[in-house]
């Protein structure tokens, strides 16, 4: 029987089946930061039960360190306490770990990728729900809770329920200005945030074909917004050719193995989907979320839906809320409205791709006086290395926006990086949720390049049109 | 992990769409390394306002539905992050079972291991337990028998019987797990020969 790629990787790694769907999935690799993890290390601990694979981690600090001034006293006690923690427990545990003052330092879905950890057909965790992001390889990646964090390390498996088989097919071509996330965020506003639940996505068609490893990474990593738990793309010759010679990648005499299997994984032609969906990739036009999910969305030639406008009272009433929140008016054009803050960073966007599509939006223009501050906040500090040797740390500064230094940052607000209340943010991050950026912060998501054209506009534009 | 078999109790009324993670629990109060401390900032922006002020009369603090130990909640109820503190903040709370019309993945899977019942239901008889939440009337939730019970209504719900096991006995899934170290020992020699760039000397 034609098998999909997400049935091809869970039966390989399938330790025991246990019935309804359920089996002990052999997990291959685990990465471990500081927010998730000290609570698993101490459960180990106090069961007297060791790791099983120290070579299936890698242990980086990214969720609350500071972005600017390293060198100085972190005034956070609290994040200080889980930056030692996990610290103190790599040393325990003999891990792999990425101390914050090292240059491969970064956000766990930047680094794992970029030390060539993340490989095709393999089964990877971590303690955060954007493990998705992985999928870009043809990796079957999921986020778990801390429990599951401490099961993995113990026993090297999980107790999984196979997940239904998705497809999102991409057809034709993206127009100029479009990007993966446009993409990703049009695929949301299709589906919904729950229309993903239960299922695997893989992603196909020309326009996925298309991207490069970067654009994969970010539209993979958004498919837990839609609900489902992982996202795939089949690999290629795009993919071989990112992996090939980093650290973690498999060596010289192993090279040609490798690539004959991951080349295998593929979906089977004729292989059964339980859902379909296909999307026009010339109709994709550059996306502004409006709400505090991330459901909410419109192109930017768009206005303010009407709560009216949508087929359940549930669904009216958290439209009225969330416009309530967002301080709009039903109506009202996605143009006319005034950004406050502009964050160019996250899993989602902190890649050097994006750091270029912002630069070239930019360059030779400064950001307007209305705009408070616009963070840019490299994925790692090997972005950061890269970004640098190409001159946009320059541009960046010359139009009046923060270069700092890698980590989670803005997107989750849990460092310094915050937006206060009733700002509007112009954000490349995955999520707009109530409070996510800061205590009523008014997060809009968009692409890099619709970010740094808010970022100089002070409001809204259509970057095709900038 | 405390057992769960069945419980009847008031329950609080909470059937917003979409609830997600950082509204039951805010990112800025995950910074704590051990699993309790987190009941005080769950639900934040629905029990404070922006001033830090608690508001009146929400479901959580108000006398109304004080030791509720299940919660009605909305469809796709804690989507979002991984983020486990999210069923320890509201297992603190007192809850042990949430009923809603779906769930995500990730936020049930985390329930389950910290022994929170997830029931689904359809909206209409989630609407029906809504009212007679905000009523004060007694809702009962048998695992063993898998209905959820309010005056003269019943509820049929399906639950995983693997998870099932696992919350009527409060066992330690990693202690089961290990059980089956055989197995993944066999597993890993297979997988050694077929992918061994996956295994690292040391």
């Amino acid at each position: 029987m034609p098998k999909t790629m997400y049935d091809k990787i869970w039966d390989n790694h399938l330790v025991e089946e246990r019935g309804e769907g359920v089996g002990l999935i052999y997990i291959d690799r685990h990465l471990v930061h500081e927010v998730t993890s000290p609570q698993a290390f101490d459960g180990l601990r106090a069961a007297g039960r060791d790791i099983r694979r120290r070579d299936s981690i890698i242990a980086v600090p990214d969720h609350n360190v500071p972005t600017k001034d390293r060198d100085q006293k972190n005034p956070d006690d609290m994040s200080v306490a889980q930056l030692e923690a996990l610290e103190a427990n790599s040393r325990e545990f003999n891990l792999d770990y990425i101390p914050m003052a090292d240059a491969r330092q970064g956000i766990v879905h930047v680094i794992g990728p970029e030390q060539g950890f993340t490989q095709p057909g393999v089964t990877m965790v971590c303690g955060d729900s954007h493990t998705s992001t992985h999928g870009a390889f043809g990796a079957f990646a999921i986020g778990i809770g801390t429990s599951e964090v401490e099961h993995v390390m113990a026993t090297q498996t999980l107790l999984l329920k196979k997940a239904k088989n998705m497809r999102v097919t991409v057809r034709g071509e993206l127009p100029v200005g479009c990007s993966a996330k446009d993409v990703a965020l049009a695929i949301i506003g299709a589906v919904g945030t729950a229309g993903g639940t239960g299922h695997v996505i893989e992603y196909a068609g020309p326009v996925i074909e298309s991207l490069t490893m970067e654009g994969r990474m970010t539209l993979c990593n958004m498919s837990i917004e839609a609900g489902a738990r992982a996202g795939l793309v089949a690999p290629d010759e795009k993919t071989f050719e990112y992996i090939k010679g980093r650290p973690y990648a498999p060596k010289a005499g192993q090279w040609e193995a490798a690539v004959g299997f991951w080349g295998s994984l593929r979906s089977d032609d004729g292989a059964k989907f339980d859902k379909e969906i296909v999307l026009e990739g010339s109709e994709i036009v550059p996306q502004v979320t409006w709400g505090t999910s991330p459901e909410d969305v419109v192109p930017v030639t768009g206005e303010v839906p009407q709560p009216e406008s949508f087929a359940e009272p549930s669904k009216q009433e958290g439209a009225q809320k969330a416009l309530d929140y967002m301080g709009l008016q039903a109506g009202q054009k996605i143009t006319d409205i005034a950004v406050d803050r502009v964050f160019v960073g996250s899993c989602t966007n902190s890649r050097i791709e994006d750091m270029r599509a912002v630069a070239e939006v930019i360059k030779g223009r400064r950001k307007a006086d209305t705009v408070k501050e616009v963070l840019i906040v490299p994925g790692s500090g090997l972005v950061k290395a890269q970004a640098e040797e190409e001159g946009l740390d320059k541009i960046f500064e010359d139009a009046g926006f923060e270069w700092r230094e890698p980590g989670c940052s803005m997107c989750l607000a849990m460092n310094a990086d915050k937006a206060l209340p009733g700002e509007h943010v112009a954000s490349t991050s995955n999520r707009n949720f109530v409070g996510r950026q800061g205590p009523g912060a008014r997060t809009h998501l968009v692409s890099p390049a619709m970010a740094a054209a808010a970022a100089i506009a002070g409001h809204f534009v259509d970057v095709r049109d900038f | 992990m405390e057992k769960f078999t069945k419980i009847t109790s008031i329950a609080t009324p909470f059937p917003r769409v979409n609830v997600d993670t950082d509204i039951i629990i805010p990112a800025k109060h995950l910074k704590s390394i051990k699993r309790t401390g987190f009941a005080a900032g769950a639900f934040e922006s629905v029990r404070y306002d922006n001033d830090g002020n608690l508001i009146k009369d929400n479901v959580f603090d108000g006398p109304k539905y004080e030791g509720a130990q299940i919660l009605i909640a909305g469809d796709n109820f804690g989507c979002g992050s991984s983020r486990e503190h999210a069923p320890w903040a509201i297992g603190e709370m007192g809850y042990r079972c949430i009923i809603a019309p779906s769930f995500a993945d990730i936020f049930a899977g985390n329930c389950i291991k910290n022994g929170i019942l997830t029931v689904s239901l359809p909206q209409e008889d989630v609407d029906a337990l809504v009212i007679a939440a905000e009523a004060g009337n007694d809702i009962t939730v048998d695992l063993d028998e898998q209905t959820v019970t309010c005056g003269n209504a019943q509820y049929s719900f399906d639950f995983n019987p693997t998870h099932k096991d696992m919350l009527m006995e409060g066992l330690d899934e990693i202690g089961r797990t290990l059980k089956s170290s055989g197995a993944i020992s066999d597993f890993e020699t297979k997988q050694k020969l077929m992918t061994p760039w996956l295994y690292r000397e040391g």
